[in-house]
């Protein structure tokens, strides 16, 4: 059966007349896109503009998006998909230590005594960074696997605590009341490089092990077993994936880890860590070249005029001194008609965002839709403007940064498809239209922009990323090369060098959105398997031995009692909206846990099942928590059609 | 504030004697690390630059003085005062017999520099005499241990037999398999930990299997091909560079190695995309990156197909199934 059929690449731009779209000329289309954004700008201001820029795309394509919004339109309203997974990693990290990366390195988790695997599941998502987490098993260092499923990666860890959804917050502050009460916490580290510690212990104090055991559904012998483990370790990483980001108070999930590396001292070491792992090739440098709301490249705020002055010399044009919109505030403002015109490089949120329904009736709404991306996306069939581009990762040069902040070179390996151009090409092309005379600057011409701007990334020439196969930020001079991990000035003798202490997070529990009751008593979780992709846009391109399609995971206790057999179909239905789809038993899952993927949308659209409430801190959706029925179907209805 | 820099812990420096040349190399160094370092050129067929030597193609043995047997380059280290000859005459006399019986039973057309070597050591596997007829399929995997029936010797035996075709992605083509473990190292707990396949049957009936010689879709594969990645004479390949060859197509001459970064998960894994007249036909990393080791999951090693649906306006081609 046929799961995902493959896009084929664009390669003639489309613009629409009379509802429909049709081929056109690159000149045509670069005019109407750019008329469109000029009447949005010269009627509505420039903050009815939007931009979502791509975070599988380039630093060098991010960090011109980013220009395109602030200069040539003049509005902070960029962002990326980012939303949807990682950004609350990236508020919670910079709450705590300033920057929002990961702080150690994949070669640490390998020389580390403990790894703690919390909401993900590197075995399948993240593969190659597993072979170094299985590279510290065998040198020793134990496994702690939290995750409601007991997954590919649990199947490797010492322990696996099987939580219930959402209930992260409960689990890490019994860990650290655990760890308090048994005095097992690093009373140095956190009288010199933290604040906030006593509101913390009084805070977590009402956590009893059995308390958690309550909430949590996890035994309080192993909660007691992974605090003392953690506590105890010479060196400890903490690493996490979207089970803690995708939620409505996902930045509150990633405070609650970060601060028993806090009460632990497990931070600014080597094999000492806090690592979230990115879900996209380019997500973290997307963010660190300023193509998001509210910072400039790297990771410099936009409300200090001090770093927006730097830019504006260099740039010729003030920069507002205000956040933009997020992603999600993008989208409600669509709603508001706030937000009138758009600019979609490289993203499909009809696809990615929650709420199929919603989003395109939002899209729909826009004045002006310009969709630039290498397939005709739902998305794009939604725009008054597609633009066919080239795929950055081997059509063109650039660097990505990868989870471990290492910038490396992207190099181009392919000629594009006839009549596809370069996402840069064309941006500057509509630049020029709109007034700013931008020549199609060379990839390294960009990059070097960005280090004359952002002193994390000046020390990294091409060059010198080639020599040393990448090189992790910071770097701030071509002489020397900083630790591979980072906020090592957290353990400083010395006040001044030790800087500004890490803040405990005070964040209490707030169970999912979507309460489960009589008539939705499942809980639906979602997430990627090995061998297919988000939507399936890429994935679907190559056969896979492995591809079984969207199924629902179900465990064998609850198969039982509702009595469907495996690869059945069942309608599957939340408050939002309902879908028919294969079931498969599977031992991986708890009683009342069911699981979907959402790579398969036009055979079953998980996302018509999930709840788009949001983290109202950085705007991730809990895609991870939905409440959902389960029914048998008659015979005859076997086709998996999505219905409302 | 103190830093903490971490350093490897030192290495004293030992002297020893390769070919009759003093050496000066870190402790810990092999025979093969110091030749390759002073330009000397020792064959090798298992050995992986990723992976613990397994000295099980003995090509690259070398005469240490005073020993009684050869040793292998690969895994030898070097010791204060040893005297090493990497081009004795028993040297050569062992590795001319080692790739004689190797080019007898197995097809090596497509490992790289045999030619070369057959001649410098003056090999001649047909001395055998002509080669046995293919096993069907099936059949060699059907042998049990203790059963094997020696020839008469009017034929030279072979592991020939048809390549196993039973997945989009790969090929197992084991007329081309020399036993040298690196495969099953890759996938096992060096690398991939997948453990899909290992070693069955014995003497020269042994070869690499999945579990009771099951297809490769009902194993444990993951279709990571980090084997492929390892394999040093093309018993495993690629469907790509198999259905190329086959169609007489393949040619690296003509293709170019561009090392980029994954389009997928934020790990950062380099791939090298190996291209021919503007197609990605094979995907390979490099062995010394600090992110990859060489290894790659099976949406980096196979998703790249997407960029290549060069044919139509973009939209969704159902019509055309997967590729």
């Amino acid at each position: 059966m046929d799961f995902s059929a493959p896009y084929d690449r664009l390669t003639r731009p489309l613009v629409r007349d009379g509802g429909e779209l049709r081929p056109a000329s690159w000149e045509e289309a670069l005019d109407r896109a750019a008329a469109g954004f000029r009447r949005g700008v010269q009627e509505h201001g420039p903050d009815s503009f939007g931009m979502l820029s791509c975070a599988r795309a380039t630093n060098e394509m991010n960090f011109m998006a980013q220009k395109f919004t602030r200069v040539v339109i003049g509005t902070n309203n960029v962002d990326s998909c980012n939303r949807t997974c990682h950004a609350p990693s990236v508020a919670g990290l910079s709450a705590a230590f300033g920057s929002g990366g990961g702080t150690s390195s994949y070669a640490e988790v390998e020389d580390t005594d403990l790894i703690v695997i919390w909401g993900g599941n590197p075995r399948f998502a993240h593969p190659i960074f597993f072979q170094h987490v299985l590279k510290g098993v065998r040198n020793g260092a134990r496994l702690f696997v939290v995750d409601p499923r007991r997954t590919s990666t649990a199947e490797w860890a010492d322990r696996w605590l099987g939580l219930n959804v959402g209930t992260d917050i409960p689990l890490a502050h019994a860990i650290a009341r655990e760890i308090l009460h048994a005095g097992l916490a690093n009373e140095t580290f956190v009288q010199r490089a933290t604040s906030g510690f006593e509101e913390y212990r009084a805070l977590v104090e009402p956590w009893t092990l059995s308390a958690a055991e309550a909430e949590t559904g996890v035994p309080a012998e192993a909660i007691r077993e992974l605090a003392h483990a953690y506590a105890r370790a010479e060196r400890a990483q903490m690493c996490w994936t979207l089970g803690i980001t995708e939620h409505h108070n996902a930045t509150d999930n990633v405070r609650a880890l970060i601060n028993l590396a806090l009460l632990t001292g497990h931070v600014g070491r080597y094999g000492s860590g806090l690592n979230p792992l990115r879900g996209q090739n380019n997500v973290q440098g997307g963010g660190d070249m300023g193509a998001i709301p509210d910072r400039l490249a790297g990771f410099q705020d936009i409300l200090d005029a001090r770093v927006r002055s730097r830019f504006e010399d260099v740039w010729g044009r003030p920069i507002q001194g205000a956040k933009g919109k997020t992603l999600t505030q993008m989208f409600e403002a669509m709603e508001e008609s706030e937000i009138r015109t758009l600019y979609v490089i490289g993203e499909n949120p009809v696809q990615s965002e929650p709420e199929t329904h919603k989003t395109t009736s939002r899209l729909r709404s826009l004045d002006h839709l310009v969709v630039q991306d290498i397939f005709l996306t739902r998305t794009a069939e939604l725009a008054d403007v597609v633009l066919p581009a080239s795929a950055s990762w081997c059509e063109s040069d650039g660097t990505f940064t990868n989870s471990e902040r290492r910038v490396q070179l992207v190099r181009k390996a392919l000629d594009p498809p006839e009549g596809a151009r370069d996402d840069i090409e064309i941006m500057c092309d509509l630049a020029t239209r709109l007034g700013h005379d931008w020549e199609r600057p060379a990839a390294e011409d960009i990059w070097n922009e960005v280090r004359s701007l952002s002193p994390m990334h000046r020390g990294m020439s091409y060059a010198r990323l080639e020599e040393h196969q990448g090189i992790q930020w910071p770097c701030f001079s071509e002489d020397e090369l900083e630790p591979s991990f980072l906020h090592r000035r957290l353990w400083a003798q010395d006040p001044a060098e030790r800087g500004e202490p890490a803040p405990f997070g005070i964040v209490g529990h707030s169970p999912p959105v979507d309460l489960l009751d009589e008539d939705f008593p499942f809980r639906l979780t979602t997430g990627r398997r090995l061998d297919d992709y988000n939507t399936g846009v890429q994935t679907g391109g190559f056969s896979s031995p492995l591809r079984r399609g969207e199924l629902l995971d179900l465990s064998p206790e609850d198969a039982d009692k509702l009595g469907v057999a495996d690869g059945e179909v069942v309608r599957v239905s939340s408050r939002r909206g309902s879908v028919l789809v294969p079931v498969s038993i599977s031992d991986a899952m708890r009683p009342g846990l069911v699981f979907m993927t959402f790579h398969f949308p036009h055979q079953v659209d998980t996302q018509l099942l999930t709840i788009d409430a949001t983290d109202p801190i950085a705007g991730t959706a809990e895609y991870k928590a939905a409440a959902v029925s389960i029914e048998r179907v008659t015979e005859g209805a076997e086709e998996p059609v999505s219905v409302r | 504030m103190t830093v903490l820099v971490h350093l490897a812990p030192p290495k004293r420096l030992i002297d020893a004697t390769i070919d009759g040349e003093e050496v000066r190399v870190p402790e810990g160094t092999t025979v093969l690390d110091a030749c390759a370092a002073s330009g000397t050129e020792i064959p090798t067929l298992c050995y992986g630059d990723t992976l613990t030597p397994r000295n099980a193609c003995r090509v690259c043995v070398v005469e240490v003085e005073g020993a009684r047997t050869l040793a292998p380059a690969c895994s030898r280290k070097l010791e204060p005062g040893m005297s090493v000859n990497t081009d004795s005459e028993r040297v050569r006399h062992s590795r001319k017999l080692v790739l004689e019986l190797l080019g007898s039973s197995v097809d090596l057309s497509t490992t790289p520099k045999v030619p070369e070597w057959m001649e410098r050591y003056e090999a001649e596997p047909d001395r055998f005499g002509p080669r046995s007829e293919p096993a069907p399929l099936g059949e060699r995997d059907a042998r049990r241990a203790g059963e094997h029936e020696a020839g008469d010797g009017s034929v030279a035996a072979t592991v020939e037999q048809p390549p196993k075709i039973d997945n989009d992605l790969y090929v197992r083509d084991y007329s081309k398999c020399i036993m040298c473990y690196k495969c099953v190292d890759a996938c096992g707990d060096q690398w991939q930990n997948s453990f899909a396949i290992g070693v069955a049957g014995r003497g020269f009936d042994a070869r690499i299997s999945t579990e009771h010689d099951a297809p490769l879709t009902d194993s444990a594969c993951v279709y990571c091909g980090n084997c492929i990645e390892v394999c040093p004479t093309g018993a495993l390949s690629f469907a790509t560079e198999f259905d190329m060859r086959q169609a007489g197509t393949w040619d690296e001459e003509a293709q170019t190695e561009t090392t980029t970064i994954c389009t997928y998960c934020g790990v950062g894994c380099n791939l090298t995309l190996h291209v021919q007249e503007n197609e990605i036909v094979k995907v390979t990393s490099p062995h010394d990156n600090p992110v990859t080791h060489g290894n790659l999951c099976i949406k980096g090693r196979f998703g790249f197909q997407h960029v290549q649906r060069r044919g139509g306006g973009g939209e969704r081609g159902a019509e055309r199934g997967p590729l």
